[in-house]
């Protein structure tokens, strides 16, 4: 099933294109990687996704139901560095977007907040505070934060940045098996390792982005470092 | 002294004060970790200058109640500095440095050309910190204040989980489909709220102290929002109390009173937070 639809997008800011003629589609399950140089609107596009800012010109479609029931992990604001809240309060705060103007947290989003915090290895954590865990177990609550808020798709923006090994390895290991269960991952990232391995798409931000069968790029570029 | 607590209690403007200034302390501490998280510390100062503009110009035109022009002037200001968050042209500090100097002179500049009251530096000194103007509230005035509070407070609560997240992760929230700008424009109108109540308890100079105290202070020991909010509400109700109370009976002015009791218990906790090997965020 396609997931999402993206017909001749134009991105940028204030009437200047960074990203032009970019057309593809997202289906179930996929696992696509973005990749680009910096400045060439990969951030841009993941904003544009999300519906934070428009697209100078272009269509983008996301299939019925899931305009806000996208689950978005990005790069830590600085707020976040001095925030004191718990890793639960974090974490239920994912469910807000199906609250409407329901001011109180139910037993339901309780309970999806819990089996996000178990599939993402963070539910011993629960009750610690934010703040004072390590930068894999923060990215780790925020992607039980984006779980909470998605349902079949996951965007995620470098997430693995600033992030030890170990603590990388164990995060793209959450992402796959999330994947595996399936969730489409959209990513943005720098680490082509990291795409060879997990990515099922490839998409190429730059002049004329094009989005290619993983096995195709890799053929194409000959397995060369970019 | 005992004695002589117990007879200033039993006065009616004694109860008055006590009563405004317990609900203004609990609502000026609720937003505090928000304010101080989004780099709005001193949106207290900045508000209460516009407000004390607004007060002078209130003056000048002989308006019956000066709240008909203080509040939604305030409220305006509110939502214009919050709203333009992160991408605004000129940031946030900036613009807030810049509404409160300008609004207090502009204040000054009018009462001083216009005011018919023959001690003029005396009014703006109690405008300014509020002076005793507390100990003279009528039974009006405690009525008022008495309801803004508690909408104040409900407001707060109902809102509580959309605040959290709104300055947790405003685009994330955005992004999922939480309309933050709304939100965002109800705290800018609690906030104004709050700071227009509290600018009879402490003055316009203090607000910020009362806002921003509390918070820091439970922000030092406490590790959830949930906890830091309540403990913040009632450290800041004790303090303005302590505050009072030794205000009336040693004859101090009250706003400064209390802001020397908020800042002893700053101090207070960054010690046990520093014991309890927290680490020390401001």
């Amino acid at each position: 099933m396609t997931l999402l639809t993206v017909h001749e997008l134009a991105l940028g800011y204030e009437g200047k294109p960074i990203v032009e003629h970019l057309s593809f589609a997202l289906h179930e399950g996929e696992y696509l990687c973005i990749l680009g140089e910096n400045g060439s609107g990969k951030t841009t596009l993941m904003r544009t996704l999300l519906g934070l800012q428009p697209p100078l010109s272009g269509r983008l479609l996301w299939a019925e139901g899931l305009k806000n029931a996208v689950g978005y992990l990005p790069q830590q604001t600085p707020v976040q560095k001095d925030f004191p809240a718990s890793v639960r309060e974090v974490v239920l705060s994912g469910c807000q977007g199906r609250m409407g103007f329901r001011p109180f947290y139910g037993a339901a989003e309780k309970a999806m907040a819990r089996e996000n915090m178990e599939r993402t290895g963070v539910l011993a954590l629960q009750d610690r505070c934010y703040r004072e865990l390590s930068g894999g177990q923060q990215q780790r609550v925020l992607l039980a934060r984006a779980l909470c808020a998605a349902s079949r798709v996951l965007l995620l923006d470098e997430p693995a940045s600033g992030l030890d090994p170990e603590a990388r390895e164990m995060l793209y290991d959450v992402i796959e098996k999330l994947n595996r269960e399936g969730m489409a991952v959209v990513m943005i990232t720098h680490d082509l390792d990291v795409a060879r391995r997990y990515a099922s798409h490839i998409l190429r931000m730059g002049r004329n982005p094009v989005l290619v069968p993983k096995t195709e790029h890799f053929a194409r570029k000959g397995g060369e470092q970019a | 002294m005992i004695e002589t607590l117990l007879l200033y209690l039993s006065r009616p403007f004694v109860q008055y004060a006590l009563i405004v200034g317990v609900l203004i302390a609990l609502c000026s501490s609720l937003l505090g970790v928000t304010l101080v998280l989004k780099r709005f510390s001193f949106i207290g100062d900045g508000l209460s200058h516009v407000a004390f503009g607004a007060m002078a110009v209130a003056t000048v035109m002989k308006l019956g109640n000066e709240m008909l022009l203080v509040l939604p002037v305030t409220v305006l200001s509110a939502v214009l500095l919050l709203r333009t968050g992160q991408r605004a042209r000129v940031k946030g500090d900036a613009a807030l440095a810049m509404i409160s100097v300008g609004a207090l002179a502009f204040g000054y500049l009018i009462v001083n050309l216009f005011s018919t009251s023959s001690n003029l530096s005396a009014d703006v000194c109690t405008t300014l910190f509020g002076a005793t103007s507390i100990l003279t509230l009528t039974e009006r005035e405690v009525w008022m204040s008495v309801v803004l509070s508690l909408l104040v407070v409900a407001s707060f609560l109902v809102f509580y989980h959309k605040i959290f997240a709104v300055t947790f992760d405003e685009e994330f929230a955005r992004a999922t489909g939480t309309d933050a700008r709304l939100y965002n424009l109800i705290i800018a109108v609690i906030v104004a709220v709050i700071i227009v109540l509290a600018m009879n308890l402490v003055g316009s100079l203090l607000i910020s102290a009362l806002v921003i105290f509390p918070a820091l202070c439970a922000m030092r020991v406490y590790k959830s929002f949930r906890a830091v909010t309540v403990c913040a509400a009632v450290l800041s109700v004790v303090c303005a109390l302590v505050g009072l109370l030794v205000a009336i009976v040693a004859g101090t002015p009250v706003g400064s009173t209390i802001v020397a009791a908020d800042a002893l218990a700053f101090g207070i906790f960054s010690l046990i937070g520093r014991a309890k090997g927290g680490n020390a965020h401001a």
